[in-house]
């Protein structure tokens, strides 16, 4: 396939959608903040299957006669699979097991599939901790790219990682999704992940840059998108085809991991195309900015 | 090369795990022997249950069955006739051939997700143990004030820090001589930390960081003992209780289903009791018979009213007396150091016992409604006596027992004392309990999802690429293998989000060899023939491969430093992922590129 799309022509375009994406992602984390998971927000999930589709009614009623306000029942996967949310500041560990007794008290054949409590101290540090991995993540990544490239390529690469993980953080907040660790985990894959794009992306711009004068940077920016595209498709598709997979089939426990990295995908082909592009020419990336012809190709060009 | 020791460390996983039985003696102190594994295996062939095979192994003995019914018939048989003498787990055991576990290779360990089990993270309050040692010290002072004579004009505890005042200068100046003689640690650092206040003849004392830091190590220490004697209690096979940070400790029991009956175990405290030995004249209402622990010195008649129980002691350590003799050394907080000096008073040379007091279960054989053989678990409390030894002085909070023994019992002894309650108590602040049904459910839905992924990756690199498609499928295959084979070699944890790892890496895998292919066309674009164009199209691409690759190396090595449990699976198969996928597209793409097409006269080459 030969690509010959006038990308940069654009490129307002894209960063008006980018930043009303931003700006709305940001608004929403702001006004309506995350949905956090049990991991973060602290309390009890207890998730139980029966036998034929449960009435949660029933289960609410039991609930509130047990003594419990503060609390969430919803179907999880199927319709007999019940999960049950209790918010609970106090950090009382017992929760799980005494709901889950009155529940097989009232039908002896419900099954326990998991019960997870997360003391409230362990939701902060987890929080924390998380924020802080993305952070180091980014900071060691802009580093690296900083070393191998350019400082230039350094923001665009980690402004297109901020970009990505605003936009999932915001789709996550407005639509309420469960924020827990594992669509963390999801986030620090896209962050990986965009950036292999990114790279790919710089790489060729940095070599079209060395290789060719007299052309105007957003032309030679240009040329080397069409020519990444192919493969930034293909390698986006195959991603994709795999956490459609996982979407689907993998079960209820990773459906937030999936999606998260499913959005992530989509979103970071498009960030590793117009973000660091953008970023490139806003910051005016020029010939000079590259000419110190650097080692760091032809040292590998004799390895196999 | 790489590649079959890869196929053979991922061979045992294709071997099933067997259902087996693991037996024990209650009795930690004594390892399974000939004689419990020839009453074992009478056992199961008197019960024709489908027994596979019964072996010893380490210190335990196992026995493997050929489907889970006869398990749990065998288990049913065992009980019946062994009871409360051993402790029997149902387990899985890996049926990897002898050959390939000669070479150190087992199946993958599967995360609590995948195996179903509890997993708990419990939090030592060391604020508590802080404080208790706070009280005993200023005990201690006031107490050697006096003995010294002293005069204090007050002295209290204060959150954390110790206020001393003092009348007079005179006074003062001994009290901080005998603060700084004391101000010491085995370990030559500071104590505490003495601030002289600008009040006058006020002196404010609080532990040093270093001796926090002892007291910390001491107290988590101290309940990590006590959890794994209590975990082993349990019959699990492979827990895991470890202390995770400064001040947590991490329990896992994979297998485990009835969470109450672990935390019940986990939770509880054994306890200790002091008690005045009864005299012959004591009245039978007043006094109780209680056996000693060890089993040769019969039995003794204690008062029945408790001086002071286990939660009052603070400390417990072995030493030597001035003869060289073994001795334990308590430590009790002041309210227990307090009612030890009224009960010894006017009582030397009595004898004062030790009773050490623990909740047991015991399994009776009985007859339900409708006359089939049941187990019943009764709990009962057990006390036995540990030490009985005279009173030489009145006692306080600190005292010691002489005269027990050799060394190593009086460690024993301390231990005991030690272990009676928790050196702090702990809270459960993290619970994870995963049912068997949902851990089955989470392999199966997983490996699915791996079968899937792979197979739309494979038909797309097919229909896209042909030939080349082939070659990188085939790269594809052997990264699978590869991370697997890895993956056992390491000894690393399958978790669910592990297995999303693994689908994760499938689908970006072939990355490096779609740029490579595509370098490959551009090169043959420009018009170079074919061999050089694959030549170019590798060796360009490779900087690009490396530069990606090392990226997303960073930014799962972050996920692993900060994640717990199942999210550190996740890490560590994407890692292992980028690292096998880099390997098997550079080198292995490459060998069977030039194994189609090597040395060979190409017209026309497709890519």
């Amino acid at each position: 396939m030969n690509f010959n799309i006038p990308f940069m022509n654009y490129r307002r375009y894209a960063t008006i959608a980018s930043l009303v994406l931003l700006i709305l992602s940001i608004g929403s984390l702001g006004f309506k903040g995350l949905n956090l998971g049990l991991d973060f927000s602290g309390g009890t999930l207890i998730e139980v299957s029966y036998e034929e589709a449960a009435d949660l009614i029933e289960i609410r009623d039991l609930m509130t006669n047990n003594g419990f306000d503060d609390f969430q029942v919803v179907n999880f996967g199927s319709n007999s699979d019940v999960l049950i949310k209790v918010a609970d500041e106090n950090g009382n560990s017992q929760l799980g097991d005494v709901i889950y007794k009155f529940l097989q008290d009232a039908n002896p054949l419900t099954e326990l599939k998991r019960i997870e409590f997360v003391g409230p101290q362990i939701g902060t540090e987890l929080r924390d901790q998380g924020g802080l991995g993305m952070l180091v993540a980014l900071g060691m990544i802009l580093l690296y790219v900083a070393f191998r490239f350019q400082y230039k390529f350094a923001l665009g690469a980690v402004a297109a990682l901020a970009h990505d993980v605003i936009i999932i953080f915001g789709l996550f907040s407005l639509f309420s999704w469960d924020f827990d660790l594992t669509v963390l985990a999801a986030l620090l894959a896209v962050i990986g992940y965009s950036l292999n794009d990114t790279i790919v992306v710089s790489d060729r711009i940095r070599e079209n840059f060395r290789g060719e004068r007299g052309f105007e940077p957003h032309e030679i920016v240009n040329r080397s998108i069409n020519q990444t595209l192919s493969r930034t498709l293909i390698t986006s598709l195959t991603t994709l085809l795999v956490l459609l997979a996982l979407f689907f089939f993998g079960g209820d426990m990773i459906k937030g991991f999936s999606q998260a990295l499913i959005i992530g995908v989509l979103i970071g082909t498009y960030s590793s195309i117009y973000v660091v592009a953008n970023m490139l020419l806003g910051m005016s990336l020029t010939q000079d900015d590259l000419a110190i012809p650097e080692p760091e190709g032809a040292e590998f060009d004799d390895m196999p | 090369m790489v590649l079959s020791i890869g196929v053979i460390y991922s061979l045992p996983n294709l071997y099933p795990a067997k259902p087996a039985i693991q037996i024990a003696y209650t009795d930690s102190g004594k390892s399974a022997d000939q004689i419990l594994l020839n009453q074992v295996k009478d056992i199961l062939e008197d019960q024709s249950t489908g027994v596979e095979s019964v072996g010893l192994k380490d210190n335990n003995i196992i026995a493997k069955f050929n489907s889970f019914d006869d398990q749990l018939a065998g288990k049913a048989a065992l009980q019946k006739i062994l009871l409360d003498e051993a402790i029997i787990a149902l387990n899985l055991e890996p049926s990897t051939p002898q050959w390939l576990r000669n070479i150190g290779a087992g199946p993958l360990k599967l995360g609590l997700d995948l195996s179903g089990g509890v997993h708990f993270l419990l939090e030592v309050d060391i604020d508590s143990a802080l404080d208790n040692r706070l009280e005993s010290l200023l005990n201690e002072y006031r107490k050697k004030f006096r003995d010294d004579r002293i005069n204090v004009e007050s002295s209290r505890k204060d959150n954390k820090d110790l206020i001393f005042s003092f009348p007079s200068d005179e006074d003062y100046n001994k009290a901080l001589k005998i603060f700084s003689e004391d101000n010491i640690t085995p370990l030559g650092t500071p104590l505490f930390d003495l601030r002289p206040s600008s009040v006058r003849n006020l002196v404010e004392l609080a532990y040093s960081q270093s001796a926090i830091k002892e007291i910390r190590d001491y107290a988590v220490g101290q309940n990590l003992m006590t959890l794994r004697n209590r975990v082993n209690e349990l019959g699990v096979s492979e827990p895991i209780v470890q202390r995770q940070g400064s001040s947590r400790i991490v329990v896992q029991l994979p297998g485990v289903q009835d969470t109450t009956a672990a935390k019940k175990i986990i939770g509880k405290t054994a306890n200790l009791e002091f008690r005045l030995e009864a005299a012959s004249t004591t009245s039978r209402l007043r006094k109780e018979e209680f056996d000693w622990q060890d089993e040769r010195m019969g039995s003794a008649f204690l008062e029945k009213n408790i001086i002071v129980a286990g939660e009052r002691v603070t400390n417990a350590s072995s030493g030597f007396d001035e003869s060289g003799f073994a001795q334990v050394n308590i430590t009790l907080d002041m309210q227990g150091g307090r009612a030890m000096q009224k009960a010894t008073n006017g009582n030397i040379g009595r004898r004062l016992g030790v009773l050490f007091v623990e909740q047991k279960n015991k399994s009776v054989l009985a007859k339900d409604a409708d006359g089939n053989d049941v187990i019943e678990q009764t709990s009962y409390i057990e006390k036995e006596i540990i030490s009985l030894a005279t009173v030489q002085a009145v006692l306080g909070t600190a005292f010691r027992i002489t005269g027990v023994g050799s060394p190593q019992e009086a460690s024993e002894l301390a231990l005991l004392l030690r272990a009676g309650a928790l050196a702090a108590p702990m809270k459960f602040v993290e619970e994870r309990t995963v049912g068997p049904s949902l851990g089955k459910e989470n392999i199966e839905l997983g490996v699915r999802s791996i079968i899937i992924g792979l197979l739309s990756v494979i038909a797309f690199m097919l229909f896209y690429y042909r030939w080349f498609g082939f070659a990188a499928n085939i790269a594809l295959f052997a990264n699978v293998i590869l991370i697997t084979g890895f993956m056992s070699l390491l000894g690393a944890t399958l978790t669910l989000p592990g297995i999303a790892g693994i689908v994760l890496t499938i689908g970006m895998a072939v990355d490096a060899n779609v740029l490579i292919f595509s370098r490959i066309r551009e090169e043959l674009k420009e018009g170079k023939d074919a061999q050089t164009a694959i030549q170019e199209g590798f060796a360009r691409a490779f900087v690009t491969i490396i530069d990606a690759n090392v990226t997303t190396l960073i930014a799962s090595i972050v996920l692993y430093a900060i994640g717990t449990g199942p999210i550190k699976g996740f890490a560590i198969t994407l890692s292992i992922g980028i690292l096998t996928s880099m390997f098997t597209a550079i080198l292995g793409t490459r060998a069977i590129v030039n194994l189609m097409y090597g040395n060979k006269n190409i017209e026309e080459l497709r890519v």
